[in-house]
């Protein structure tokens, strides 16, 4: 269980972790403090372990910064919730084993008392007592996710390949 | 290989690296071309790569580190970076480029990024490449460090938009306003996870630094890659870099599956600017409620339009003009060349006369880092590619986006102003 922060449309990655900030890029735990702040500047003293940042649209706009998704995990962040993410930041959350979770953000209010089950796919609104259902990933990003993020994955198995592809078959292959 | 003359340029290009016909919607592993990383996001690209087990460079002669956006370092723990990233690239016999080169994706188009290749960049920008009808896009650090240590990514192949250009952009228009007008159109997300292919008439007469802008700013829509058909344009622009041999021809197939078609006029098109906040809020220059916003910094740079032909083209507008008292006026060259062709052709003269300081070729106050970080309350207009809330380095400031023209008619007036004015 973990409380939702709620955020609009298009959070950027500059909005997420400012450029002003660029020379604690190699200090990640100094840029951890500065998360989210130019869109809500009490995120990150206020966010405890467990609660979910909820976007809308296009969330994690703008430039490449895997920090983006990095700091937001480093506050101990469960998931990232938005109606749809721009698809490097989508990677990069996913390359770090940040649940990045497409789903109807508009019914869940700032505040709500949030639970996620990766595995069967759903987010339950327990203030509002709701549950909304996701898509799996793409095979290839579930076998990311499966080891934590794809550091993880090519120490442990050294190559891209998805499982699937290792056995054989194409890595689009269901 | 497919026979099949459905293929779109993304589909092309994929095709031709997986070695069997592909489609939008396949999911594919690829051998990368070239790939790169910047300052920003090398040092964890590396660190990264230490992390996999893979501090190596598959192929080190087409594996790039580039110290670009703090050129030189304003800061002593990004002179620590720029050791790291040195000392990374001489280990693994990578290419560096250090402070002074200039940007990344310029550097990269100038020397590296050829026709039919895959190139894969740590930084969202990288679809800039797709001006030399290429398949280039941005990724994350750990992402880049894959197809840096072994020479391949994984990819979904797009769906592609197709932007139809008729005609010819009329004069005082640049491709930068194209651009604003697509993004006010389809807006931020309008091409998310798509191809944005350029074609028609006017793509295929525009010269190639006016195509690098509509590449460029792909990303800002959400798109994957932005790639533009290779011609006898790109053989030009590749002969006079010295690299003609690295000339190849590509179209997209007459029969292309696009998800849609968008038709622009060109000879209808005006000049408009993006207001702060966001690059898709799109309005045409003479709108009135630009008429009382004070211009206090006009900034000429970026990978967007900070090409020699961009500052060339600000330089005519302001040549044997004076400079609004109230605005001042920074240039950063994108490149070196940028830099030296501004100097050879006596622009540098007309602009330091006019007033402007030039900053060392790099990104400079684009993303925020240094060199012309605006101050609490100041409004900016800015040749560059995003306007985000503290984009410059302050949240506090306001950026307008716009032309090279446009910047240069707003340097006279001190707001924003009409180029056609003074074109």
């Amino acid at each position: 269980m973990g409380r939702a922060w709620k955020f609009g449309d298009n959070i950027s990655t500059d909005l997420i972790s400012a450029g002003r900030f660029y020379h604690l890029r190699s200090n990640l735990p100094e840029l951890s403090k500065h998360t989210l702040e130019d869109a809500r500047p009490e995120f990150a003293a206020g966010v405890r372990p467990g609660d979910f940042v909820v976007g809308g649209r296009n969330f994690g706009k703008g430039s490449s910064r895997e920090h983006a998704p990095i700091v937001i995990k480093m506050c101990g962040v469960r998931a990232v919730l938005a109606k749809s993410f721009a698809r490097i930041f989508f990677r990069n959350a996913i390359n770090n084993g940040l649940a990045a979770i497409v789903c109807d953000t508009d019914r869940i209010a700032d505040g709500d008392e949030l639970d996620v089950d990766l595995a069967v796919g759903v987010v339950f609104d327990r203030t509002a007592g709701f549950q909304l259902p996701f898509a799996p990933l793409p095979v290839v990003m579930e076998a990311i996710m499966a080891e934590g993020g794809l550091a993880e994955y090519i120490a442990k198995h050294g190559d891209l390949a998805t499982p699937h592809e290792r056995a054989g078959a194409r890595p689009d292959a269901p | 290989m497919s026979e099949s003359l459905d293929q779109t340029l993304a589909e092309k290009i994929l095709t031709a690296k997986v070695g069997r016909p592909v489609k939008a919607g396949d999911i594919v592993v690829v051998p990368v071309d070239l790939a790169y990383v910047q300052d920003g996001t090398g040092p964890l690209t590396f660190r990264k790569m230490e992390e996999m087990g893979i501090p190596r460079a598959a192929t080190p002669s087409r594996s790039i580190v580039f110290l670009d956006h703090a050129s030189p370092p304003p800061r002593r723990e990004l002179a620590a970076d720029h050791v790291y990233l040195r000392e990374f690239a001489a280990r693994t016999g990578m290419i560096l480029h250090d402070i002074g080169d200039g940007v990344c994706h310029q550097v990269a188009f100038e020397k590296y990024v050829r026709p039919w290749d895959l190139v894969v960049g740590a930084d969202s920008h990288t679809v800039m490449g797709g001006a030399m009808g290429a398949f280039a896009t941005g990724m994350g650090s750990t992402d880049v460090g894959v197809a840096i240590g072994l020479g391949k990514t994984w990819l979904r192949v797009p769906e592609t938009l197709r932007f139809e250009v008729t005609g010819e952009l009329p004069r005082g228009v640049m491709s930068k306003d194209l651009i604003l007008r697509v993004l006010g159109d389809i807006r931020s997300d309008g091409a998310a996870y798509q191809s944005m292919e350029w074609g028609g008439g006017a793509i295929d007469r525009m010269p190639m630094h006016e195509r690098m802008t509509l590449s460029n700013m792909a990303v800002e829509a959400g798109g994957k890659c932005g790639p533009i058909a290779s011609d006898g344009e790109t053989r030009t622009y590749l002969a006079v870099h010295g690299r003609e041999a690295d000339w190849r021809p590509i179209a997209p197939d007459s029969g292309a599956r696009y998800a849609k078609v968008f038709d622009y006029d060109g000879p209808s098109l005006e000049p408009v600017v993006a207001t702060p906040g966001s690059e898709d809020n799109i309005v045409s220059v003479t709108d009135p409620s630009l008429r009382d916003v004070p211009i206090h910094q006009v900034y000429v740079g970026a990978c967007t339009n900070g090409r020699f032909e961009d500052i060339a083209a600000f330089s005519k507008v302001v040549r044997g003009e004076a400079r609004h008292p109230n605005t001042r006026v920074i240039i950063t060259p994108a490149s070196k060349e940028a830099y030296v062709l501004t100097l050879k052709s006596g622009h540098l003269q007309t602009l330091l006369e006019f007033g402007a300081m030039i900053n060392s070729p790099g990104c400079a106050a684009c993303p925020g880092v240094h060199g012309g970080i605006p101050g609490d309350g100041e409004n900016v207009l800015s040749t560059q590619n995003r306007n985000y809330k503290g984009r410059m380095g302050n949240p506090n400031a306001s950026v307008y986006l716009g032309s090279p023209l446009t910047a240069g008619a707003t340097a006279i007036y001190g707001v924003i102003t009409d180029p056609r004015t003074v074109v």
